[in-house]
């Protein structure tokens, strides 16, 4: 190892990317490859489980039966995603419970679309609708993903994504066919949810600061812009056909491209929520923090209860 | 590693009668019981499993990949070690 330069590491290690041949954790990688990795990975690990909380707030007063099932199930799935990802980061020497504390203290980021409220049962169907379509726009190129663990972790999470959709846009048309009341109740959610759901696709490319090398590396296989324009061609018209109305008075089809032309994002309200000021945010960390402390007792007693059985295991 | 923080498990899952158990990922669990219990939850919610390995991460051990090249080139350079290498006749089959 030692006489081999990290020019020429970096050289091999760009040349296995563009063979598109996997890096795995024990593999040489650039340092800044790992940061970037260790970064990317946490905040997504750290979006799926903050994610649980609005939808949490609905699962005693679900509907009926049958819908309080589904988002249970739903829910469940989300603690799952945050699990795989949070071994992916561990492949890659980051520490879990280092990881989990930057969330707690404001260091880490994660989604800023949980940074706001769910006020009324119609925003069950528009987050799994718009928030879990978001996500998967994002997510089924990241099955792509050089990074082995990584990839891996986004295949058992797409699987599970379809059905998050699907039931989000079940419960839409459910209401959008309901008494003007329900539909008016659906159309709210859309209003409130659709353009936080567009800047989850982050920054204008321009502003974009980590895109290029990403790209390059095979982290990202697609630009900001370019994943939002996928999002907002396929949603457009399924908004159209249960006759809810897209809340952009400049949205309009582009006959010549072929896609929908959406209008003015509002930057400003993204960076305040960013930056924590959202309608949510101190809620958010204040009870992914409590969680942790309230249910260290838990940790503790596993512990104790391990070593009880190993000791009446040897004995 | 504190002593309050879980071990590292690495999980394996035979996905039917007759395949082999795979690794799937890891998890943090007081002990292999509780590692087995936690995998149910987090890797099999839709069937995927009908077996469950665990194995401490720190008890594997694993083949180099810097000396991936020099532990793998005897087998490379074997060519007659596959059926491919040899001319068989015109008119022999089943062979
Ligand atoms: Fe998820
Ligand atoms: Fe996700
Ligand atoms: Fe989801």
């Amino acid at each position: 190892m030692k006489d081999i330069n990290i020019s020429e590491l970096e050289r091999k290690f760009q040349e296995k990317i563009d063979k598109d041949i996997k890096i795995e954790p024990k593999d040489w990688m650039p340092d800044d490859y790992r940061q970037t990795l260790i970064r990317q990975i946490s905040q997504h690990a750290h979006s799926e489980i903050v994610g649980m909380l609005p939808e949490g707030n609905w699962i005693t007063r679900a509907p009926n039966l049958r819908r309080k099932a589904v988002l249970l199930a739903k829910v469940q799935d989300e603690a799952g995603h945050g699990l795989y990802l949070y071994s992916s980061v561990e492949t890659l020497g980051a520490n879990r419970e280092e990881t989990i504390d930057d969330l707690h203290s404001g260091k880490a980021k994660y989604s800023s679309i949980f940074n706001y409220p769910t006020v009324s049962w119609a925003d069950m169907g528009a987050i799994g609708w718009l928030v879990d379509g978001a996500a998967i726009m994002n997510q089924v190129p990241l099955c792509r993903c050089s990074y082995g663990p990584y990839a891996r972790a986004m295949v058992r999470v797409c699987k599970e994504e379809s059905f998050h959709q699907r039931q989000g846009f079940e419960i839409m048309v459910q209401l959008a066919k309901g008494t003007p009341v329900q539909k008016e109740m659906a159309q709210d959610a859309l209003n409130r949810f659709w353009w936080p759901s567009l800047m989850m696709f982050g920054p204008n490319d321009a502003e974009s600061k980590h895109t290029a090398q990403s790209v390059k590396w095979k982290i990202k296989r697609h630009t900001n812009d370019e994943l939002r324009q996928m999002f907002v061609d396929a949603t457009v018209p399924q908004a159209e056909l249960i006759g809810l109305t897209i809340p952009d008075k400049d949205l309009k089809f582009n006959e010549e491209t072929g896609h929908y032309e959406s209008g003015a994002i509002n930057w400003d309200e993204f960076w305040e929520v960013v930056k924590g000021n959202g309608p949510c945010n101190k809620d958010r960390v204040d009870t992914r923090r409590k969680a942790k402390e309230d249910g260290m007792w838990v940790v503790e007693a596993a512990n104790a209860y391990a070593a009880k059985r190993a000791i009446r295991k040897s004995a | 590693m504190s002593k309050k923080e879980w071990p590292l498990w690495e999980i394996f899952i035979r996905s039917k009668a007759g395949l082999s158990h795979k690794h799937v990922g890891s998890l943090r669990a007081a002990d292999a019981e509780m590692a087995v219990e936690n995998a149910r939850d987090v890797y099999t919610r839709r069937s995927e499993g009908i077996s469950i390995w665990a194995v401490e991460s720190k008890d594997v051990y694993a083949s180099d990949p810097t000396e991936a090249d020099s532990l793998f080139e005897p087998s490379d350079s074997k060519v007659y070690r596959h059926p491919t290498f040899y001319d068989v006749p015109d008119g022999i089959s089943h062979m």
